[in-house]
C-alpha cells in the first residue's frame, strides 16, 4: 500500500497553486490536509501525476468574518475551525456538527475545504454547507467564482469544480441557527462515516430547515413550516425518505437508511423547536 | 515554490525530537517509511496505512496526526516529534508512561507509541479532561489487546499527575 | 516504552530486496496466462515468480485430512478466493515492487462461485477441488451414551439452527517475513513473526524440500499481537524462502492491511443444527449437533482444528451423558480459515447457550434456572464428560451464586422491568462456558476413525520446554518455547523463576526470541490455546526448581548442612536453622562454573536446566472416540443487560458482569488485561466485526473502514470477578484464561438481544441494519407518485448490483441500433473510452478509464453483443479488468418507438470484485449506477446526433430531475 509515482509541488502562494493547476489540469490533485486523499493514494484508488500541496500557503490560513459570511481559507484545519473563538456564537450548527468529523487526530490535519471538496455524501461539512446555504470560492487563472453549495456538489464525490480550479475558501452565512440548531448522526462506530446524518436549524417564522446526509448521493434539504400539522409533517418526511431513496452498502441497506430518515428527522426538528422556545 | 519530480531523490531536513536531522526521500515516500527506514526511528508503527488505526501517530508542529497520511517531503522544514523523543525526555510526559505501566495499559505495545503521541498533544491542550473526552481521543486508535480499560485509567491518572495532583485520587484501579 | 524490537524493526541483511504480492480479484477462476513482461521491464524490478515457477521447486503443503487438495504458496492453475496470491514481484524497494505488481497481467477464466457452505454441499455446486470430488471433505459421526433413547423418552425436543459468522482478531502488526537462502549449505534462514504451533515447521520444511534443520526460523523479541492469526504467516515464509533462493538475495515482505483483511485468515464460519432432549423441569438429557464448518478455499494445517478442539467439552458446563454429533468440513470460495483466538469455542457456545435459553423459553422456565439445573455438581470433579474430557476442577454453582449475588442480578432485573414499563427494548442474557487450556496435540486425530488411528500410531500430549541458565556471576537467564505476543509472559516467567531462587523478578533476564536451531522446542511450541499458564509456566517452574535444588546441594556442602536445610531469599542462600550461615546466591552459583572440584559428588558442574513438561492426563483418543481435548478447564459465567435504541436499533450494553474461575491466578493484573482484551473481541464478534463477501465472492471488508474493530468509544464497562478452584493437574494450579470471553461474550449478548426483541434467531453480528429488518417487518409502500426499487429482473440473474431504467432518445430505433453496433460510436458511448477495436462484429475490446470523482482506474473492457433482435432488443455482456479490480455484467436493452423518438428500457446486473470492492464498499453500488447511467446518457446523445438536449435518463430509483432540483438545488 504505497502511492504510485507522482510529482510533488509546494507553491508558496495561491497564484502559484492555480498556475500549477493550469499546467497539469486533471492530472493534478490539490493536497491540503490529505486525510481522505492520502488514504486513497496509498490504496492506489487515485493516481494523479502531480500533487499540489497548499497546506503551507499563508494566505489560505485565515478564518474571518466578511459582512454576514464566515470565510474559511483552504488551509484551515477542522481543529482550527473548531477552536475558533467565535464559532459557537456565529455558527452554532457547525459547532455541533464539527466534532463528529473523523477523530481528534484527523481533524488536526484535515481541512474544512478539503472535506467539502471531497464531496462525500455522508460527510458532516458538506451537509453543513448545504444546510446553511453557504458557498464555495473557486479560483483559476481566469478568475474567481462563487458557487452555492447546491451548485457545487453535483453527486457522490462529484463537484462542479473545473480541473483548473481550486477551492480557496468556503463561506458560511453567519448567525444562522442562533435560534436553534441540532445535529445527529448514526454510524456503526464513533468517528466513522455516517450511515445517515441529520442537521437542522431554526429558520424564519418558526420554520425549520433540515438537511439529510448519507441517504442520497449528496446532502438534501427540506423546509418544515411552523404551520404544518404533525400528520402533514410525517407525510413530508415519508416522501423525503422515498425520494432520497437511499442505497445499500456493507453497513446498511437503503431501507434502513429510509427508516433512519423517518425516525431521526422528527427528533431533530423537535430538538430545534425546543431550543427555539 | 518547491517541486520534486517523480524520479527525484531529495534531501529532507526537519527538526526531529528537538534535533535537526536530514535524510533522502522520493516524492511519494510516506513519512512513516522515511522515519522508520531512512532515519531508523522504528518506534512509530504502521498498522493500516489508511488513516484508521492510529499506530503511526506523531506530532507535526506540535499537533498529533497520522504519519501514514503524510509524505516525507511535506515534513521538510517542519518540527516532528516521535515516541523516541518522549522516552528521552524527563519532564511531565513520563507521567503518561509511568501510568501506562502501572495500569497494564499495554500488552503487545504495538499501538502504544501512537497513543502516547496523541495524548502528549491532547493533555497539553486540555489539562482536566473528562473520561468521555479521553475516550473520544482514544477512539482515534485501535488497540487489539487491552480492551482499552487500562488505557483510560492510565491516561486519567497521568492527567491528574500532570496537573500536580497525587496519582492516587484519579483513575486508580 | 514505545521502542520495541518487532519484526519490521529488525535491520535487514545487506542487499535485501522487497516483495509485493499480486492477488486474485476473482473468487474462483482458472488462470489462463500470466504476462510478467511489463513488470520485468520496470527498472528496479528483479524478478516475478508465479505458481508454475514455485511448483517446480517446492512441494504442496501437507494437510491433516488425507484428501487430494494440493496447495502451494502461490495459486497453481486456478484461484479459489479473492486475495489468493498469484505471483510475487521482487524489487529494490516496496514502492517499486507494488508498481511492478500493478503491471503483472493475469488472464482469468471465471468459474462459478460458492460462498454459503449449505449450498457448497449441494449436488450442483461448483467443486473447488475437483480431485476431492466434493466440497464436503469430511463428515464424521460420533455417538456417546444413548442419545436416541434419550430423545425418544424426552418430554420435549427443543431445536435451533445458528450460524457463527466469519471474523478475525486482526493483530495491529501485520505479517513480516525476511528470508535468506544460504547457497553454501542449501538452507534457509528466516526471520518471521510466526507464532506457532511449531508442528507447522515440518510442513514448511517439507514444502521447501529440506530437512527441518535446514529451515532456521527465528522469531523476534517483540510481536504486535497474534490472537492465533500469526500461525498463518507460514505460507509466506515458504514463499519468501523460495523467492530468496531464486533471486539469490534476501527477500523481505511486510503484509499490508489490505492484504491482511482479504487473505491472512479468519475464524471458520459454522452452521450448527442443535437439538436438546429435555425433561419438564428443564433437565437436558441428550444433545444432538450437526456442525457444518466452512474452512474457505483450502484446508491449511492444523485445520480443521476448531471443529475438534472443543470435542471433549461439547456438553459445556452441563452434566449431559448422551450426545450425538456430526462434524462436516466444507470448503467454499473464501479466504482459508485458521487459528483465531477462541478456536472453535465461540462456534460451539453460540449453539449450546442459545439453545439453553430456548429450552427455558419453550418450557416457560427461568433461563438461569435451566442453566443451574444442568450444571455439573461441585462434588464430581475431576469429571469425565461423555465425550472424554477430564474436567480438572470447578465449582460452577458457587461461581454463578457469587456473580448474581450482592444484588447484581436483581439490579439487572429491575433495569429490565423499568425499561419495559416505559416501553423500551431491554433484555438480559446469560452464558456459561467451560474454557479449555493447553490443547492435547492428539485431539485432531479424532477426525480419523479408530482403525485409521491405530494404524497411524497414537498422538497425544503437549510438551512445554523452558531453559533456565545461571552464569558464573550468578545472573539468571531464561529461554522458553513460546513466542511473545504481548501476554506479559516475560513478567510471569520472571516471577515464577525469581520466587524459586529467592531473587527479584528484575534479576531474571528473559529472552523470548525463538530460534529453531538453538532453542529447545517441540511440536507444541508457540503461543496459542492458552498453553502458557498450564504449560510453559509449569516447565519454567520445573526448570527453576531443578536449579534451586542443585544450588541447594552445592550450598549445603559449602555451608556444612544438608540440602533440605537450605532456603533462598533476598539474593542469599542460607541455612533455615541458622540464617546467618549463608552466602550470596551469585557466589554459590559461581561455584558450579569456577570450582567443579567443590561440586557435590552427585552433581555435574555448570548450572543450566531445561524443564520439560507434558501432562499425563493428555491421552490419545480412545477406541470409542473419547478424547481429553485439553489439560485444564476453566469456567466463565457472563450475564448482561442490553438496551436497543428504538430510533437506530443499535445495541447498547448496559451492564456486563463476567465471572471467571481460572484456577490459581499467577498474576492478577496480567489476567485482567487478558480477560478485558478477550471481552472486547467477543463484543466485536457480537456487534461489529464481520468478514463480508457478496454472493459473487467479492470481499467487501478490505479496510478498517469496513472491518469495524471497536474503539474505546464502543466498549462498555465490564465488572470482572474471580473464584479460584486450583487445577490438580498443574503444579501451579493455574488454568488458561485468555480465550473465555471470546467464547462467552458473543452468545451472552445474543441471548440478551433475543430477550429484548423476543427473537428466536439472532443474526451475528447483531448490526442495527439486521435488527431493524427483523423487528420492523416489511416496509410500507411508498406514497403515490414515487416508485420503490424494482425487484431484481430476470436478466440480472443473481448479480450483486442490479438495476433498471429507461431513457427516451430523440432518434429512431435504427439510429440507435447503428450506434450500438459501430465501434466508432461505441467509443463515444462507453464512458471514459480511449479506444475500441472489434474482435468480431459482435465482440469489442475497449480501453477505458472509469471512476467516480477522483477515483479513476484504467481497465480493459471486453464487450459482447448477443440475442440480437435488430432495432428491437439486444443483450450486452462483458467484463472489465484492471489494477483497481474487475467487473462482470450483462444488460438487456429493448427499443420501443415512441412518436418520433425511441424509448430504451434497460436492465442490468453487475458483479464487482477485486480491490475496489474490498475498499470501496460504501460507494461501489452507487458508483456502478453512475457509470451505467452515463452509458445511457451518452448513448442517447450519440444516437440523437450528439448533445441530445431532450434526452433524459431516468434510473428506476425515481431520480427525476424534479426532485434533484427541489432537494438539492431549490431553496425550500
Ligand atoms: S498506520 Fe497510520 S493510521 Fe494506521
Ligand atoms: S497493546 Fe497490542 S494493540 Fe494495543
Amino acid at each position: 500500500m504505497k502511492p504510485a509515482p507522482l510529482s510533488y509541488i509546494r507553491p508558496d502562494t495561491a497564484e502559484e497553486a492555480v498556475a500549477g493547476l493550469a499546467e497539469h489540469g486533471a492530472d493534478a490533485r490539490i493536497l491540503a490536509g490529505g486525510q481522505s486523499l492520502m488514504a486513497m493514494l496509498n490504496l492506489r484508488l487515485v493516481e494523479p501525476k502531480a500533487l499540489i500541496d497548499i497546506s503551507q500557503i499563508d494566505e489560505l490560513r485565515s478564518i474571518r468574518i466578511d459582512g454576514n459570511m464566515i470565510e474559511v481559507g483552504a488551509a484551515v484545519t477542522q481543529a482550527e475551525f473548531l477552536a475558533w473563538p467565535q464559532l459557537k456564537e456565529h455558527a452554532p450548527f457547525i459547532a455541533k456538527a464539527l466534532p463528529w468529523v473523523g477523530h481528534f487526530q484527523t481533524r488536526n490535519r484535515g481541512t474544512v475545504c478539503g472535506s467539502i471538496a471531497h464531496a462525500d455524501p455522508s460527510s458532516e461539512l458538506p451537509l453543513s454547507l448545504a444546510l446553511l446555504e453557504g458557498e464555495v470560492v473557486l479560483r483559476s487563472k481566469s478568475g474567481t467564482r462563487h458557487l452555492k453549495a447546491s451548485e457545487f456538489q453535483t453527486g457522490m464525490l462529484q463537484t462542479a469544480r473545473r480541473d483548473d480550479e481550486m477551492i480557496t475558501a468556503v463561506r458560511f452565512p453567519a448567525d444562522v441557527g442562533t435560534k436553534g440548531a441540532a445535529f445527529r448522526e448514526v454510524a456503526r462506530r464513533h468517528g466513522d462515516f455516517a450511515i445517515v446524518s441529520v442537521g437542522a436549524v431554526a429558520a424564519d417564522q418558526g420554520a425549520v430547515r433540515v438537511a439529510v446526509g448519507g441517504v442520497a448521493d449528496r446532502p438534501a434539504c427540506i423546509g418544515i413550516e411552523a404551520s404544518l400539522t404533525v400528520s402533514d409533517m410525517t407525510d413530508r418526511i415519508e416522501r423525503l425518505a422515498w425520494e432520497l431513496g437511499g442505497y445499500d452498502d456493507i453497513h446498511a441497506s437503503a431501507r434502513y437508511r429510509r427508516d433512519l430518515v423517518r425516525r431521526l428527522v422528527p427528533i431533530i426538528i423537535g430538538e430545534v423547536r425546543a431550543c427555539a422556545k | 515554490m518547491r517541486e520534486v519530480t517523480k524520479d527525484e531523490v531529495v534531501r529532507i531536513s526537519l527538526e526531529l525530537n528537538g534535533k535537526t536531522v536530514s535524510g533522502n526521500a522520493t516524492s511519494r515516500m510516506l513519512l512513516t517509511d522515511f522515519l522508520r527506514n531512512e532515519l531508523g526511528l522504528t518506534g512509530t508503527h504502521v498498522g493500516c496505512e489508511h488513516g484508521v488505526c492510529g499506530c503511526c501517530t506523531v506530532r507535526i508542529d506540535g499537533v498529533a496526526a497520522r504519519s501514514c497520511l503524510m509524505l516525507a517531503v511535506q515534513a521538510d522544514g517542519r518540527r516532528i516529534d516521535t515516541v523516541e523523543g518522549l522516552a528521552a525526555s524527563k519532564d511531565a510526559l513520563n507521567a503518561l508512561q509511568r501510568a501506562f505501566r502501572k495500569h497494564h495499559a499495554l500488552q503487545c505495545g504495538f499501538c502504544t507509541a501512537g497513543i502516547l503521541m496523541s495524548f502528549s498533544d491532547f493533555l497539553s491542550r486540555k489539562q482536566n479532561p473528562e473520561e468521555d473526552e479521553v475516550r473520544e481521543v482514544l477512539g482515534g486508535h485501535i488497540c487489539r489487546c487491552t480492551g482499552y480499560d487500562g488505557l483510560v485509567k492510565a491516561i486519567m491518572e497521568a492527567a491528574a499527575e500532570m496537573r500536580g495532583e497525587t496519582p492516587s485520587n484519579a483513575g486508580a484501579a | 516504552m514505545g521502542a520495541g524490537r518487532y519484526a519490521d524493526d529488525v535491520a535487514t541483511p545487506r542487499g535485501t530486496l522487497h516483495a509485493a504480492v499480486v492477488r486474485s480479484p476473482h473468487a474462483h477462476a482458472l488462470i489462463k496466462d500470466i504476462d510478467t513482461s511489463k513488470a520485468l521491464a520496470l527498472p528496479g524490478v528483479h524478478h516475478v515468480l508465479t505458481g508454475e515457477d514455485i511448483r517446480a521447486i517446492s512441494d504442496p503443503f501437507l494437510i491433516v485430512l488425507k484428501k487430494p487438495i494440493d496447495q502451494w504458496a502461490l495459486a497453481v492453475e486456478r484461484v479459489r478466493y479473492v486475495g489468493e496470491a498469484v505471483a510475487i514481484v521482487i524489487a529494490e524497494d516496496r514502492y517499486i515492487a507494488e508498481d511492478g505488481a500493478d503491471l503483472v497481467d493475469v488472464a482469468y477464466d471465471p468459474l462459478p462461485v460458492v460462498i454459503d457452505p449449505r449450498e457448497a454441499v449441494s449436488a450442483d455446486a461448483p467443486v473447488l477441488h475437483p480431485d476431492a470430488g466434493s466440497n464436503e471433505l469430511s463428515a464424521r459421526e460420533f455417538t456417546y451414551g444413548d442419545p436416541d433413547k434419550a430423545f425418544a423418552a424426552a418430554h420435549k425436543t427443543v431445536s435451533l439452527e445458528v450460524e457463527y459468522p466469519r471474523s478475525s482478531y486482526t493483530p495491529m502488526e501485520c505479517f513480516v517475513v525476511v528470508a535468506n537462502y544460504l547457497r553454501g549449505d542449501d538452507s534457509y534462514d528466516v526471520l518471521a513473526n510466526f507464532q506457532g504451533p511449531f508442528s507447522i515447521h515440518p510442513v514448511m520444511a517439507r514444502s521447501l524440500r529440506v530437512p527441518g534443520t535446514r529451515l532456521r526460523l527465528r522469531i523476534p523479541a517483540d510481536s504486535g499481537g497474534s490472537f492465533g492469526i500469526k500461525l498463518s504467516v507460514f505460507p509466506y515464509i515458504v514463499l519468501m524462502a523460495l523467492a530468496s533462493r531464486v533471486v539469490g538475495r534476501p527477500v523481505k515482505w511486510v503484509e499490508d492491511r489490505l492484504e491482511h483483511l482479504q487473505a491472512a485468515n479468519s475464524g471458520p464460519n459454522r452452521v450448527t443444527k442443535i437439538e436438546a432432549a429435555v425433561e419438564k423441569d428443564g433437565r437436558v438429557t441428550a444433545l444432538r449437533f450437526d456442525n457444518m464448518e466452512d474452512y474457505g478455499a483450502y484446508l491449511r494445517a492444523p485445520m480443521p482444528g476448531p471443529l475438534y478442539r472443543m470435542h471433549g467439552a461439547t456438553t459445556g458446563a452441563y452434566d449431559i451423558r448422551n450426545l450425538a454429533m456430526t462434524n462436516r468440513v466444507v470448503v467454499t470460495n473464501k479466504m482459508p480459515a485458521s487459528l483465531v483466538r477462541g478456536f472453535g469455542g465461540p462456534q460451539l457456545y453460540l449453539a449450546l447457550e442459545r439453545l439453553m435459553q430456548r429450552v427455558a423459553i419453550e418450557l416457560e422456565l427461568d433461563p438461569l434456572e435451566v442453566i443451574r439445573r444442568n450444571l455439573i455438581s461441585p462434588g464430581s470433579f475431576p469429571y469425565r464428560t461423555c465425550a472424554g474430557a477430564l474436567y480438572d476442577s470447578g465449582d460452577y454453582q458457587q461461581a454463578i451464586d457469587k456473580a448474581v449475588g450482592e444484588g447484581r442480578l436483581d439490579d439487572l432485573l429491575a433495569r429490565r422491568d423499568k425499561a419495559r414499563k416505559e416501553g423500551r427494548m431491554y433484555g438480559i442474557g446469560f452464558a456459561t462456558v467451560v474454557e479449555p487450556g493447553m490443547s492435547n496435540m492428539g485431539y485432531l486425530s479424532t477426525i480419523n476413525p479408530a482403525d485409521v488411528r491405530e494404524r497411524q500410531g497414537p498422538k497425544n500430549g503437549a510438551i512445554s520446554m523452558v531453559n533456565v541458565n545461571v552464569d558464573a556471576i550468578g545472573t539468571v537467564s531464561v529461554t522458553a518455547d513460546l513466542t511473545v505476543q504481548g501476554q506479559g509472559h516475560a513478567t510471569a516467567i520472571s516471577q515464577i523463576v525469581a520466587d524459586q531462587l529467592g531473587l527479584k523478578p528484575d534479576d531474571i533476564s528473559i529472552n523470548l526470541e525463538l530460534d529453531t536451531q538453538k532453542d529447545a522446542w517441540s511440536i507444541a511450541a508457540g503461543t496459542y490455546s492458552c498453553r502458557f499458564s498450564p504449560g510453559t509456566a509449569v516447565a519454567a517452574h520445573i526448570a527453576a526448581k531443578n536449579i534451586r535444588e542443585k544450588v541447594a546441594r552445592i550450598a549445603a556442602k559449602q555451608l556444612n548442612t544438608v540440602a533440605d536445610d537450605i532456603d533462598f531469599g533476598g539474593g542469599r542462600v542460607f541455612s533455615k536453622t541458622n540464617p546467618d550461615n549463608g552466602a550470596a546466591f551469585a557466589r554459590v552459583a559461581g561455584t558450579a562454573h569456577w570450582s567443579p572440584v567443590l561440586m557435590p559428588e552427585t552433581d555435574d558442574p555448570g548450572l543450566s536446566e531445561t524443564g520439560i513438561w507434558s501432562p499425563p492426563e493428555l491421552e490419545p483418543p480412545s477406541s470409542k472416540d473419547e478424547i481429553n481435548t485439553s489439560l485444564t478447564y476453566g469456567f466463565v459465567f457472563d450475564m448482561c443487560g442490553v438496551e436497543i435504541d428504538p430510533a437506530t436499533m443499535q445495541v447498547r450494553v448496559d451492564r456486563y458482569v463476567s465471572m471467571h474461575d481460572a484456577g490459581t491466578l499467577i498474576n492478577p493484573l496480567l489476567a485482567e488485561g487478558q480477560i478485558r482484551g478477550a471481552f472486547v473481541q467477543g463484543l466485536a464478534s457480537a456487534l461489529y466485526e464481520e468478514i463480508v463477501y457478496d454472493e459473487a465472492g467479492a470481499l467487501q471488508s478490505g479496510t478498517f473502514a469496513e472491518y469495524l474493530v471497536p474503539t474505546a468509544c464502543e466498549v462498555p464497562p465490564v465488572e470482572l470477578m474471580h473464584i479460584e478452584t486450583p487445577s490438580p493437574f498443574t503444579p501451579l494450579g493455574a488454568k488458561g484464561l485468555a480465550e473465555g470471553n471470546c467464547m462467552s461474550t458473543p452468545v451472552c449478548i445474543a441471548n440478551a438481544v433475543a430477550d429484548a426483541l423476543s427473537l428466536k434467531d439472532v443474526p451475528l453480528p447483531a448490526t442495527p441494519e439486521r435488527l431493524n429488518a427483523l423487528v420492523c417487518g416489511e416496509e410500507a409502500a411508498p406514497p403515490a407518485g414515487i416508485s420503490a426499487e424494482k425487484p431484481v429482473s430476470a436478466t440480472a440473474g443473481d448479480a450483486a448490483i442490479t438495476g433498471d431504467g429507461s431513457v427516451t432518445v430523440k432518434a429512431s430505433p435504427a439510429e440507435i441500433w447503428k450506434a450500438l453496433l459501430d465501434p466508432e460510436s461505441l467509443k463515444h458511448i462507453i464512458p471514459g473510452c480511449h479506444s475500441v477495436s472489434a474482435v468480431t462484429p459482435e465482440h469489442y475490446r475497449a480501453q477505458v478509464s472509469l471512476g467516480v470523482g477522483p477515483i479513476r482506474g484504467r481497465f480493459i473492457a471486453d464487450v459482447k453483443l448477443s440475442d440480437l433482435n435488430p432495432e428491437r432488443a439486444a443483450t450486452l455482456s462483458g467484463d472489465l479488468a484492471g489494477p483497481l479490480g474487475k467487473a462482470q455484467g450483462s444488460g438487456h436493452v429493448t427499443l420501443t418507438p415512441e412518436d418520433g423518438a425511441t424509448r430504451i428500457d434497460y436492465t442490468y446486473g453487475v458483479d464487482i470484485g477485486g480491490k475496489v470492492a474490498s475498499v470501496g464498499g460504501r460507494m461501489i453500488k452507487r458508483a456502478a449506477q453512475i457509470v451505467i447511467g452515463q452509458f445511457f446518457e451518452r448513448l442517447s446523445e450519440v444516437a440523437s446526433g450528439k448533445h441530445g438536449a431532450d434526452a433524459s435518463a431516468n434510473g428506476s430509483k425515481s431520480e427525476s430531475r424534479s426532485w434533484i432540483a427541489r432537494l438539492f438545488g431549490g431553496n425550500r
